[in-house]
């Protein structure tokens, strides 16, 4: 691929935009417009649909019971799909358990979790980081005892998306305190229902739930649970962290909520005359617009190069970090545009029927928008460390 | 690097003192979570009065102590660093102003009862999402010897409660601002009705609506040039003592957030010791430093009643939206994931700071202003 798609790429994209027109339910797609977040039944709901025509698993082996998509059908995919404003894919179980298992699983594991991550009976949730290991991961302290055909752990998980919902937890746990940190660590995979696991709510700043704590205590886990060998977790981990980044930009959500802003900027009015028109907020929008399209150019490169043969590296952290500043300043500039209209406090406008909103619909969920998307730079590692990333190893500093 | 009067520092001494005993974020939280319909503790209401907070810019012999703006900014500015949340904008600074301009029997008889801490008196203006004083659809038109007002006004600071609201509106093509009393209005028939707002900051807002309800004669308080002028004293006191607050804001966020440079560890060493969080702090403090000039210097041209407090007063309300942004976004980003919880307080500074940028109108509308007036 050059800088653009080819015939056969293009027609694919019709394909996508097709089953979007199809399967998308109006009233989700609609919600998601506004900045609401998916429920777990419309998560799962959509989750069906993708699997039923097989593209849920889109770049797993087609062995697995993926489509065995190329990173660019990926690409394009997720990009009709934000533009669309179809709920994303929950990435835990499709996208970062499933590589690893494929990679790094026994076959007995592939057959038994695979399936089951496809037919939506397990979802799955991210143990990684704990209270005193965020950044510096590899400092992670809870612990995993052999007892005969049992580990037993011990310790906290922090920051855990969606445990609430999940049935099943990947973790990352201490197996050896000898030698350097990252050569104790083991990839375990923990049922939620399991005694002695706790997990607590954790409010974020817009009002939200999305992120928990797990507690462990003494936590029996079989020991055919763990993947891969022991104390090797951390190249499975890293290995999950390098693979498939090159979406991470979100550039399709982010011209999606473009779009969306300017449309809101236009139909608002300031001295009679649309938002949009105002060069104080025009200029804004301008150059936002521009860091946008030049992204995608950029993230066109990246992809060039993978089609190519070569494997993101560092270039992943460079969408990472141009990706989540430009959609945090889109959701900026809509809390802009709607003013105190983006003030009001409504907990309860998630919930179905919810009638006592002040402004117009794009209010609604403005400012949760914005607060909620100031977790893009932190989680993911954050732009600092992918700062550190690009220094070390695209600048050799 | 603050030189103050000796009677300054010793307010500021005693502000904060009493804020950090009494009205501390944590005292905030409560009210937040115990959902209180006031969004203020009445009995530190009385309290803050005591100290004198509340005359600070009314005359001695209306009971207030006439300290100035100044004085009241370095309040606010404290305020702001415990997130405090009392009447103290719209009625010792707002109405309070107004009344001090208009002068006569009014400020003889509320003048004293605002200085005492014995009401609450809101200013309702805005009528939508965004601060626009100058361009008011509520309309009044005589009625024998009285008024009948009908339109609007949202976002009111205070106003649920309220023993009296002063509300703009449009009289024979002229400003004019009414007395209103809400137990008098017809508030809660079928025509008019008033509400509580819910916004971010949890703070407690009113929005009403009037129609051709009938108000008596003496309710009229101000009319044309006499409005137009106590509106834009009040205003540029407002947005001075607003920058104050969001100021302390900042400042709290930013020495929070040192505070856990220095206490959070991360590869075997204090984050503090990266040197890119280190320098993003030392812009962020630099920036601090020039908007508390900005706000020193517009709150003392209103003590001085100089010519050029409006434009101070604008300037300083658009820095200090931009600082208040920076401040709030890099203690959050700093943080980490904590930073995200709604258990740290970063998250209520950065709602109340979002809620202050819109409060008497935001950057882009001063800036607008300071372009077309001053013809820069
Ligand atoms: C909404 C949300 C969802 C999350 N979901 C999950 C999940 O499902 N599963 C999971 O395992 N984790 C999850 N996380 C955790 C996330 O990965 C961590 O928050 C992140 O790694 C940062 O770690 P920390 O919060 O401990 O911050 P810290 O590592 O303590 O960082 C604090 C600050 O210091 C900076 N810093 C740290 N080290 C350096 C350095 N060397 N140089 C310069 N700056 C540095 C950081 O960039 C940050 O600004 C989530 C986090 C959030 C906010």
């Amino acid at each position: 691929m050059d800088l653009s798609f080819s015939a056969e790429e293009e027609a694919f994209r019709g394909e996508v935009q097709a089953f979007l027109k199809e399967k998308l339910r109006p009233e989700l797609s609609a919600k998601m417009k506004l900045g609401g977040a998916p429920s777990k039944a419309e998560m799962e709901e959509w989750h069906a649909l993708l699997n039923e025509r097989g593209w849920l698993a889109n770049h797993w082996p087609k062995e697995y019971g993926g489509a065995g998509w190329t990173p660019v059908k990926k690409f394009i995919f997720e990009l009709e799909s934000e533009l669309a404003f179809a709920p994303r894919i929950v990435p835990f179980g499709v996208s970062m358990l499933a590589p690893v298992l494929i990679k790094y699983g026994s076959d007995a594991q592939k057959k038994h979790w695979l399936p089951r991550i496809l037919d939506g009976s397990d979802w799955w949730c991210q143990g990684y980081s704990e209270p005193g290991a965020g950044s510096d991961l590899a400092s992670l302290k809870t612990s995993a005892v052999r007892e005969g055909d049992h580990y037993i752990v011990n310790g906290q998980k922090a920051w855990t998306t969606m445990a609430q919902h999940a049935d099943m937890i990947f973790c990352l746990v201490r197996t050896s305190k000898e030698g350097k940190r990252q050569e104790g660590i083991s990839f375990l995979l923990i049922d939620m229902k399991t005694a002695g696991i706790d997990v607590k709510p954790v409010i974020t700043i817009e009002g939200g739930h999305e992120v928990n704590e797990v507690f462990f205590t003494d936590v029996k886990v079989p020991i055919e649970n763990l993947v891969g060998e022991e104390n090797k977790g951390w190249t499975y981990a890293k290995y999950l962290l390098t693979y498939e980044r090159t979406n991470i930009a979100g550039i399709g959500g982010s011209i999606a909520l473009l779009g969306h802003l300017k449309q809101a900027a236009r139909k608002r009015k300031k001295h009679g005359k649309p938002l949009l028109d105002e060069p104080y907020f025009a200029a804004r929008v301008a150059r936002v617009e521009i860091a946008l399209e030049n992204m995608k150019t950029t993230n066109l490169r990246v992809l060039a190069d993978v089609a190519a043969g070569g494997a993101p590296g560092a270039e992943s952290s460079l969408l990472k970090i141009k990706g989540t500043v430009i959609y945090q300043e889109l959701t900026s500039l809509m809390r802009r545009a709607m003013g105190a209209y983006a003030a009001p406090y409504f907990p309860e406008a998630a919930d179905e029927g919810f009638n006592g909103q002040v402004g117009p619909d794009e209010a609604l969920h403005a400012a949760e928008d914005y607060f909620n998307h100031r977790k893009l730079s932190i989680f993911g590692g954050s732009n600092e460390i992918q700062r550190n990333i690009v220094s070390k190893m695209m600048l050799g500093l | 690097m603050e030189i103050l009067i000796e009677d300054h520092q010793m307010l500021l001494n005693s502000a904060t003192g009493y804020l950090a005993k009494k009205q501390s974020v944590a005292a905030f939280r409560a009210l937040r979570d115990g959902d209180e319909p006031l969004g203020y503790d009445a009995t530190a209401y009385r309290q803050m009065a005591d100290l004198g907070w509340m005359g600070l810019v009314l005359p001695e012999e209306y009971g207030g102590s006439d300290f100035g703006y100044r004085a009241a900014g370095l309040i606010a500015e404290q305020m702001g660093r415990n997130l405090t949340a009392m009447p103290f904008v719209s009625t010792a600074i707002l109405s309070a102003t107004i009344l001090r301009e208009i002068g006569g029997d009014m400020l003889t008889e509320w003048g004293m009862k605002i200085a005492m801490g014995e009401c609450v008196v809101a200013l309702a203006i805005d009528e939508g999402a965004k601060h626009r004083p100058g361009q008011i659809k509520t309309q009044a038109v005589r009625d024998g010897d009285g008024y009948l007002l009908s339109g609007d006004k949202s976002f009111i600071a205070d106003g649920m409660g309220a023993d009296r609201l002063i509300v703009s509106a449009m009289l024979e093509g002229e400003l004019t601002l009414f007395w209103l009393d809400p137990l008098e209005a017809c508030f809660g028939t079928s025509c008019c009705d008033i509400a509580p707002q819910k916004l971010l900051d949890h703070r407690n807002y009113a929005s009403f609506y009037i129609k051709n309800c009938r108000l008596n004669e003496n309710t009229l308080i101000a009319k044309g040039e006499v409005a137009e002028k106590a509106l834009a004293k009040a205003l540029c006191a407002g947005r001075a003592v607003v920058a104050a607050e969001q100021l302390g804001m900042a400042k709290e966020c930013a020495a929070r957030t040192v505070e856990y440079l220095n206490t959070r560890k991360q590869f075997g060493v204090l984050i503090g010791v990266f040197q890119t969080l280190q320098h993003r702090m030392a812009h962020l403090y630099c920036e601090i430093e020039q908007t508390s000039s900005l706000v020193a210097q517009a709150l003392n041209a209103i003590d001085e009643n100089a010519e050029e407090c409006e434009k101070l007063s604008r300037a300083a309300k658009a820095k200090v939206a931009k600082l208040g942004k920076l401040a709030t976004e890099e203690a959050v980003q700093m943080h980490g994931g904590i930073g995200m919880t709604d258990e740290l307080d970063l998250g209520l500074f950065m709602k109340r700071d979002r809620v202050l940028t819109e409060f008497l109108g935001d950057a882009a509308c001063h800036i607008e202003w300071l372009l077309r007036e001053q013809k820069i």
